[in-house]
């Protein structure tokens, strides 16, 4: 009942501007896949474009093999969850989940029962004459996802719905979301500007920017092995020293920069010499004493308690910012303010890769 | 009123207030009223007026019904009164402008709210409010212009080979009132559907086409049951200003049109019988409020989203 997806060589121009360019992609079916990437980066026109509302300008996209050039958003195997969810305010719910199944010709008393049936999938028994305005916003939430669930689709796609709730309920749909994409079995495409969304719900990411697809790969990847300046950047913290590679071997390479020499990994970074360093503040360690290798002298500045871990802010004394993350296990020893320490990492958790600004 | 005072101060708020209370007053609410008192009274020479015949009856309402004549309908013939047949026929046909006036308000309405690039809206808008520029009366001598017998719209369908010979246009019985109140008064029914539609949120059209919708059913279940209010209030206004409407059946009338308003008019201005016109004209005003309650109550409108 779920369909894969295969974007080849998909271009989408408006006017002179070109919100998506090249954008390849398979994703499998039943796989929870999602795009990231800050607004403006195209995700969404790539998800219109699934659904139908866009045609590409050029490329090919096919959905369960089959390629849907012409074919309207209503003739697709598709549903989609829109970002402010486009329930149809003047029917009770009950019609709002069944209006698919209304469109297909589908008996009255047939489309009660399994909007109901629906209504409880999402834990919502009961509801279904209800108004949509009477729903609370998690409520309505659910009302969406059951509406595009009716008909059944090989495809849901869901355009940053989470976006309207609070944190607490995003947290929680997020689980739920998961949940019932694993139930149902049916491929979602997700669209989301919060990495930790992506990351914490999706088999895989796609992470966007300018149009492009900057890199594909499960969570972790991305978040440990990023390809490029931007795709570190855009998904979590760093540190980023500029620097030039000075001799590299095994994938390994010395990188000198203003604040000193450091090891790590080398990254794609296209034959150039001039690239940037990156390292997350979580795999930084602060001691007193200067470690093997990688270590900057520093003075610490602020000091903040986040509650699960704490944040060290220090300079260098070369003058760069440094960010570093404890985490509040009882054992770390937390600098005071002022105290002279030395900040250090690993180089197999540093990466060496091309500036974030350049465009591949 | 507390705001007006502030910005304009004492004097000039109470010169506002009393232009706006002479103006309600004396040229809406006194001369209503006189005519709904003369309606009661006969119509008396002079000289007996508040005489002993001057009382207080129903006689004017009852004048309708006078004066019967033959009329068919379904092909059955019958004596009917003629001032009913002419209000009858002035309520059905201004219900046909309102329909007709929905008919090629709506799909331009949603053009304008949906459609069009916003950039060339105004440029449409502007176009759509040109012609109001001109008086009502001069509009409809130009519709008596393009309409006539040797007019330009006869000799387009002439050149074009849709007739073979010239349509007597202004007089086939309803047919010039008709094209002149939907000429008239279609922007009416444009403006209210068109604000209706432009608050639709297009999201909802699209999840409804994404939801397997065809185009027709699109309209029915998410864009017509949102727009109701303005449909509403747009065949509300069509409908009343038509049956009111007095200049156009005048002009684009024919031998066989009647207009109810011409009959208040021939017995104002004609018969100078104004005892009578006047219980005509209330019968107007009542029955057609009359009767657009009833289809307001009919189609579920409440008076509140009119307002809107």
């Amino acid at each position: 009942m779920s369909a894969g997806i295969d974007l080849e060589n998909v271009c989408c121009d408006f006017g002179s501007f070109r919100a998506v360019d090249h954008a390849n992609v398979s994703i499998k079916p039943g796989e929870f896949f999602s795009f990231l990437g800050p607004s403006g980066c195209g995700k969404t026109t790539i998800l219109r474009m699934i659904s139908g509302f866009i045609e590409p300008t050029q490329g090919v996209i096919r959905i369960g093999g089959k390629d849907m050039r012409g074919q309207r958003p209503n003739q697709r195997p598709t549903a989609l969850i829109f970002q402010n969810l486009a329930l149809f305010p003047l029917m009770p719910v009950w019609e709002n989940i069944s209006f698919g199944l209304e469109m297909r010709g589908v008996s009255k008393t047939e489309r009660r029962a399994k909007a109901e049936e629906l209504l409880r999938l999402v834990d919502l028994p009961g509801a279904g004459d209800k108004m949509v305005s009477q729903l609370s916003g998690g409520q309505k939430q659910r009302v969406a996802i059951a509406r595009a669930l009716a008909v059944e689709p090989q495809v849901m796609l869901l355009d940053e719905p989470l976006s309207a709730l609070d944190l607490k309920l995003r947290q929680h749909m997020r689980a739920e979301l998961r949940a019932i994409q694993k139930r149902t079995g049916v491929t979602f495409i997700y669209i989301t500007h919060d990495q930790g969304e992506a990351l914490a719900m999706s088999d895989r990411v796609g992470v966007m920017s300018h149009g492009r697809i900057q890199q594909i790969a499960d969570p972790r990847e991305i978040y440990n092995n990023p390809v490029n300046g931007f795709v570190a950047s855009f998904v979590g913290e760093n540190n980023i020293f500029s620097g030039e590679v000075q001799t590299s071997a095994a994938g390994m390479a010395s990188f000198s920069t203003p604040h000193g020499s450091f090891r790590a990994r080398l990254g794609d970074i296209g034959g150039h010499k001039v690239a940037k360093l990156y390292v997350r503040p979580e795999h930084t360690v602060i001691s007193a004493t200067a470690g093997a290798e990688n270590a900057i002298a520093a003075t610490v500045g602020d000091v903040s308690f986040e509650g699960n871990f704490i944040t060290v802010h220090a300079t260098s004394d070369s003058g760069a910012h440094l960010t570093s993350e404890i985490r509040n296990d009882g054992s770390a020893t937390v600098p005071e303010k002022g105290a002279r320490v030395f900040m250090s990492f690993d180089a197999a958790r540093a990466s060496i890769l091309q500036d974030a600004n350049e465009r591949a | 009123m507390q705001d007006l005072l502030r910005r304009y101060g004492t004097g000039l708020t109470l010169i506002m207030c009393l232009l706006v209370a002479f103006w309600l007053l004396m040229l809406v609410i006194v001369p209503n009223i006189t005519l709904f008192e003369q309606s009661f009274r006969p119509y008396l020479p002079v000289s007996e007026v508040g005489g002993p015949r001057d009382t207080y009856s129903l006689g004017n309402y009852a004048k309708v019904f006078e004066g019967h004549i033959t009329t068919s309908l379904l092909g059955f013939e019958f004596e009917f009164p003629v001032r009913v047949r002419t209000f009858l026929l002035t309520i059905w046909y201004s219900m046909v402008v309102a329909g007709l006036c929905l008919m090629l308000a709506y799909p331009l309405a949603y053009y304008m709210a949906k459609i069009v690039n916003p950039r060339s809206l105004p440029t449409l808008i502007l176009l759509l409010f040109i012609p109001l520029w001109v008086s009502e009366v001069l509009r409809a001598f130009a519709w008596w212009i393009i309409l006539a017998f040797k007019g330009p719209l006869n000799a387009l369908l002439l050149a074009v080979g849709l007739i073979d010979d010239p349509i007597r246009w202004t007089n086939m019985g309803y047919t010039g009132v008709m094209i002149g109140l939907i000429y008239t008064y279609v922007l009416f029914m444009l403006f209210p559907i068109y604000n209706a539609i432009q608050s639709l949120d297009t999201n909802q059209i699209e999840a409804a086409e994404d939801l397997g919708a065809p185009w027709w059913k699109i309209h029915w279940r998410i864009v017509i049951p949102h727009a109701k209010p303005g449909i509403a209030s747009g065949s509300v206004m069509v409908f009343m200003l038509s049956a009111g409407s007095l200049l156009v059946p005048s002009i684009l009338g024919s031998t066989t049109s009647q207009w109810f308003t011409q009959t208040i008019n021939e017995t104002f201005n004609d018969a100078l019988d104004w005892n009578t016109a006047s219980a005509y004209a209330f019968l107007l005003l009542i029955l057609c409020t009359l009767f657009v309650t009833v289809a307001m109550v009919l189609f579920r409108v409440k008076l509140s989203d009119i307002a809107k």
